[in-house]
């Protein structure tokens, strides 16, 4: 399975996002901003970092790169996309997922290892898991506080359009405790922790096996080579 | 800029010529007399305006080391060829590298950027990340982690707040956005460094052996190439007058203290990126970056180095600000900006990938065969020197220095002849743990290391509060680094030299608890003026400690970086500079990081043991500090024999899987190593000090917090206890089993059931549960800066 993984200037996790898929079983295909062949991938992952800087807002400039012309068509007809933190920034931008991300309500980065309880797991990038599973995983963010108006955020809940939700402490003030939302498809998820953080033992959060033995979030990885293989 | 005059014309090379004795403001730049005489014998003429500016920049202190450079020579003199073993390029490059085995090769260092994070908090730490980051990209390496020694005034001063919100989200906006992880650092607070912040901060790199470049401009025709962000108007000066003259309030030097450099995070980014593949492509044969004196140090540092002479159009250079004059052009501390030297025939390469990144690009010349740098503008020259002067044979010091007169009385003062009452109930010690625990610099740092990104790269292992912060390098074999820095000003206040050896010695010893390797060390020397003997002596003193200690230990300083004129007070008195503060870092190999140490137990039923002696040793100590705001007597013992005996052992025992954890013991003593143990994953420990004081001859008092170096404690598995001790008796090395782990699940795990309530417990004195010890360590910080 070719996973696309899209590097934007200012893109951080890039290599973090490929290695994740190679564990999980799948290849990684780097994609370029400024290139907008998607060389037939079977997936998308945009990855975290500070695209352009985050200049002007989080995800507005990259939003226009001609790589998200393809992206933005592919994904209306049906090919799954996963934004992280950035990418969530940059999908709500290209308008793929409603709201929109503000500086956290701490004023600060904040950096921590994240309880998140997963609320929809029948999306291309959550089947693996099960509703209501608890998992760990890294999150890293400046502007990360998800807002969106109240019939925005009431259509959903109740369309069960809330993927993952911050449990014990929300981070960053975002509206319900949301961590991440998928659209009315499934196919396109977005979530501001790092999944791609917490796919490899020795390097991600601390685990019940032990310090940094956290894995949970392999399995948004391999979720997506289980939906396409069918 | 308003100390240069104004000119209705260029002053040209050919101008200055025929007007010998036209008037200019060197004294304003910052030289000497002396200093300014030296540059008209040299150009047998008196300087250009440009020639000037950049005489009087690569000669300040901060550029040239006049003050320290015959001191630093002991770095090289007393570096054994034992020593150069793993050494692939030493000091004078822009950083040090290091061979770490299998092909990679790791390069290092640490630089300070103390003066400007005082005046603009945000901007000064934030370009000192950068600065460091692009000193090694330079090399050809990847930047794969930053660290940050900083160090600020007392934590209750008005003025704290502004500098540590100011520089820490400075750090953290700068290092974050670049992608790199933060994996540790230094956090202290004292009086001393009020008005005088340090911001240290460090940058390791990796690459292939094939991959490393030098800052060389060679090769007759080879283009000279300027690319990155555009030349704008800020930092004008910066190095000469900010990074060299104390400030001072009353006089001249508000007039010329310019705006602190800007930094742009994304723009670095993406230069990192296009270096990287400019590299692997193959199609630099030279490069520096710009830093500190912007064109006139990269410009005269590639020409010195090279084998010829240089030609640079400075109308070439992308300006911001159009009305910029040559000198100023020259001058300007702009961020994010990179030189190369590239052969004709790969010139479109080159500008192939800088277009592919939006890198602005420009040809600024080339390199030439008259052993000169010659800078036109304007259509005519403005600076024709010998490169050499400029950059690598500038002024030479022998500073006046002497053992300050405060000294001896210092030393007389120690906590015993000062009589400091010391707790002696159980209760009374438990209180004194709880106050070290809370006591700022001793709390956790969370507050601060919560704001930097410590995951991204997918490589950090440990970071803090880990006695390291250990990074994979290769991924497929584990290969890779762990790194520790460290400084004690208080130490080194009541005695310069031991206070180096002390720094070393805990940096080593904290890289050996992860169980890598030391293999090289980098140096930020933080002093006061060079100019006031006591200061002068304290660095001579700190050099002179820290070069016999490595030749000790056996392992060589690759570069570094010197900060002098950190005081405000008034020369001859005790309190004239900061803390003399030797940040040490030491560099050391991990075959596989997936087995390097814990800094916390992670298990119950684990045997606690101490490893080393421990002696009545209190004075200078974080106990006098907190509890009597005392500093006096003389540091703890240095014995780096010890050290390396103590390092062997923790790197045996990590190879071989016979101990679970191991926590170095330095401020605060054994009791803030066991509780910082026990926080680390939330399990308890239940100890006794009876043995250690009949052991040692001391009270448990001097058990809990004496600061005796060369110690460590470890957990050991019931089943490797045996080997464990004899992997100690083999080397004589004493060792003392002190209690148990108990109890307790890792952080996260939800507690439940009767179980008593994971705590550090010391038998017959004293219980203190983590959740309590865990609330005084958490709540220090956010409290003054929530």
């Amino acid at each position: 399975m070719r996973i696309g993984v899209v590097t934007f200037p200012g893109t951080l996790d890039d290599r973090d996002a490929a290695r994740a898929v190679r564990l999980a079983g799948g290849e990684p295909i780097p994609l370029w901003h400024a290139d907008a062949d998607l060389r037939a991938v079977d997936a998308v992952v945009l990855p975290g970092g500070f695209s352009y800087g985050d200049y002007l807002r989080a995800g507005a400039i990259s939003r226009f790169a001609p790589v998200m012309g393809s992206i933005i068509a592919a994904a209306n007809g049906g090919l799954p996309v996963l934004g992280i933190c950035n990418g969530f920034q940059i999908l709500c931008e290209a308008h793929l997922l409603p709201g929109s991300m503000i500086k956290n309500d701490q004023l600060t980065f904040v950096c921590r290892e994240q309880v998140l309880s997963v609320e929809n797991a029948d999306t291309a990038w959550t089947r693996d898991y099960t509703a209501g599973q608890k998992i760990t995983v890294p999150l890293k963010n400046q502007d990360g506080q998800f807002v969106a108006d109240e019939h925005t955020l009431d259509e959903l809940e109740g369309e069960g359009r809330v993927v993952v939700r911050y449990q014990g402490w929300n981070p960053n003030g975002s509206r319900r405790d949301i961590a991440g939302i998928t659209n009315a498809a499934g196919n396109v998820v977005g979530l501001m922790p790092h999944p791609e953080h917490a796919v490899e033992v020795g390097y991600g959060p601390d685990g019940v096996q032990g310090p940094r033995t956290g894995t949970d979030g392999l399995k948004f990885f391999t979720s997506v080579l289980h939906s396409l293989v069918g | 800029m308003t100390t240069a005059p104004d000119r209705p014309f260029l002053d040209t090379v050919a101008h200055a010529t025929a007007t010998p004795e036209a008037p200019q403001p060197w004294a304003d730049l910052g030289l000497k007399p002396d200093e300014y005489q030296r540059i008209r014998d040299i150009l047998d003429r008196r300087p250009t305006a440009a020639e000037l500016a950049m005489y009087s920049v690569m000669w300040s202190e901060h550029c040239s080391y006049k003050s320290s450079k015959i001191h630093l020579a002991q770095f090289g003199e007393k570096t054994t060829d034992a020593m150069r073993e793993h050494l692939l390029v030493g000091i004078g490059e822009n950083a040090g590298v290091v061979d770490i085995g299998d092909g990679w090769a790791v390069t290092f260092k640490v630089e300070s950027h103390n003066h400007p994070s005082f005046v603009e908090p945000y901007q000064g730490a934030a370009t000192g990340v950068g600065g460091i980051v692009r000193d090694i990209m330079a090399m050809g390496a990847r930047p794969i982690a930053v660290m940050d020694q900083l160090r600020f005034g007392a934590i209750d001063h008005p003025d704290t707040p502004r500098v540590v919100h100011g520089i820490v989200s400075g750090v953290g906006g700068y290092g974050n956005s670049l992608g790199l992880p933060n994996i540790g650092g230094e956090l202290v607070f004292d009086p001393s460094y009020q008005g005088n912040p340090l911001v240290n901060a460090l940058c390791v790199g990796s690459m292939r052996h094939e991959d490393i470049h030098l800052a060389n401009a060679s090769g007759v025709g080879n283009k000279i190439v300027l690319f990155g962000a555009r030349t704008g108007g800020d930092g004008i000066g910066g190095v000469s007058v900010l990074a060299s003259e104390t400030f001072d309030e009353h006089g001249k030097s508000a007039a010329k203290r310019p705006s602190v450099q800007v930094g742009d995070p994304f723009q670095e980014k993406v230069l990192i990126e296009c270096c990287l593949e400019l590299f692997a492509a193959k199609v630099v044969e030279g490069i520096q970056d710009l830093g500190g004196a912007g064109l006139s140090c990269a410009t005269s540092e590639l020409a010195s180095a090279g084998d010829g002479g240089m030609h640079v159009d400075l109308d070439l250079v992308p300006l911001r600000d159009p009305s910029l004059r040559a000198e100023e052009i020259l001058m300007s501390e702009s961020q994010e900006r990179m030189m190369a030297v590239v052969r004709p025939d790969l010139l479109d390469a080159f500008l192939a990938i800088t277009e592919k990144w939006d890198v602005e690009t420009a040809v600024l010349g080339e390199v030439t065969e008259t052993g000169r740098l010659v800078i036109d503008f304007k259509g005519e020259t403005v600076v024709d020197v010998p490169p050499r002067t400029v950059a690598h044979d500038g002024p030479v010091y022998h500073r006046p220095f002497a053992r300050p007169a405060w000294q001896d009385a210092l030393v007389a003062d120690t906590v015993v002849a000062a009589g400091l009452a010391r707790p002696g109930t159980p209760a009374e010690l438990r209180a004194t743990l709880l106050a070290l625990l809370a006591s700022p610099n001793l709390a956790s740092k969370a507050w601060v290391t919560d704001q930097y990104d410590r995951y991204v790269q997918g490589n950090t292992k440990l970071a803090q509060p880990d006695d390291g912060g250990v990074v994979r390098v290769d991924e497929v074999t584990g290969l890779g680094v762990a790194l520790s820095t460290d400084a004690n000003g208080r130490y080194t206040k009541l005695d310069p030299y031991t206070g180096a050896q002390l720094a070393l010695a805990e940096s080593y010893r904290n890289v050996a608890t992860t169980g890598a390797r030391p293999l090289a060390v980098t140096d930020c020397l933080n002093f006061g003026s060079p100019e006031d003997p006591d200061a002068m002596w304290q660095l001579v003193e700190a050099v002179r400690g820290l070069a016999d200690g490595c030749q000790v230990l056996g392992i060589p300083v690759t570069g570094g970086n010197v900060s002098l004129y950190n005081g405000t007070g008034e020369a001859g008195k005790i309190d004239s500079s900061i803390h003399p503060t030797p940040v040490v870092g030491v560099l050391g190999v991990l075959d596989d990081v997936a087995r390097a140490t814990n800094s916390g137990w992670t298990a119950p039923g684990l045997s606690v043991y101490l490893l080393g002696v421990t002696r009545a040793e209190l004075d200078g100590s974080a106990w006098a500090d907190v509890a009597h705001a005392h500093l006096g007597g003389v540091p703890p013992r240095v014995d780096l024999a010890a050290e390396r005996t103590l390092a062997e052992i923790l790197i045996n025992a990590s190879r071989d899987h016979l101990i679970d954890a191991a926590h170095d013991l330095s401020e605060g003593g054994l009791a803030q190593a066991l509780v910082e143990s026990s926080l680390r994953y939330g399990t308890g420990v239940r100890v006794s000090v009876d043995a250690l004081c009949a052991r040692d001859g001391i009270t448990p008092f001097e058990a809990l917090f004496s600061e005796s170096t060369a110690r460590a404690i470890v957990a050991v598995p019931r089943s490797e206890e045996v080997r464990f001790a004899d992997l100690c008796g083999a080397r004589g090395f004493p060792l003392l089993k002190l209690g148990v782990t108990a109890d307790a699940p890792l952080s996260g795990a939800d507690h439940h059931g009767d179980a008593p309530a994971p705590a550090v417990e010391v038998a017959d004195l004293f219980t203190v549960p983590l959740a309590e010890a865990r609330a005084a360590s958490d709540a220090t910080l956010p409290r003054y800066f929530g």
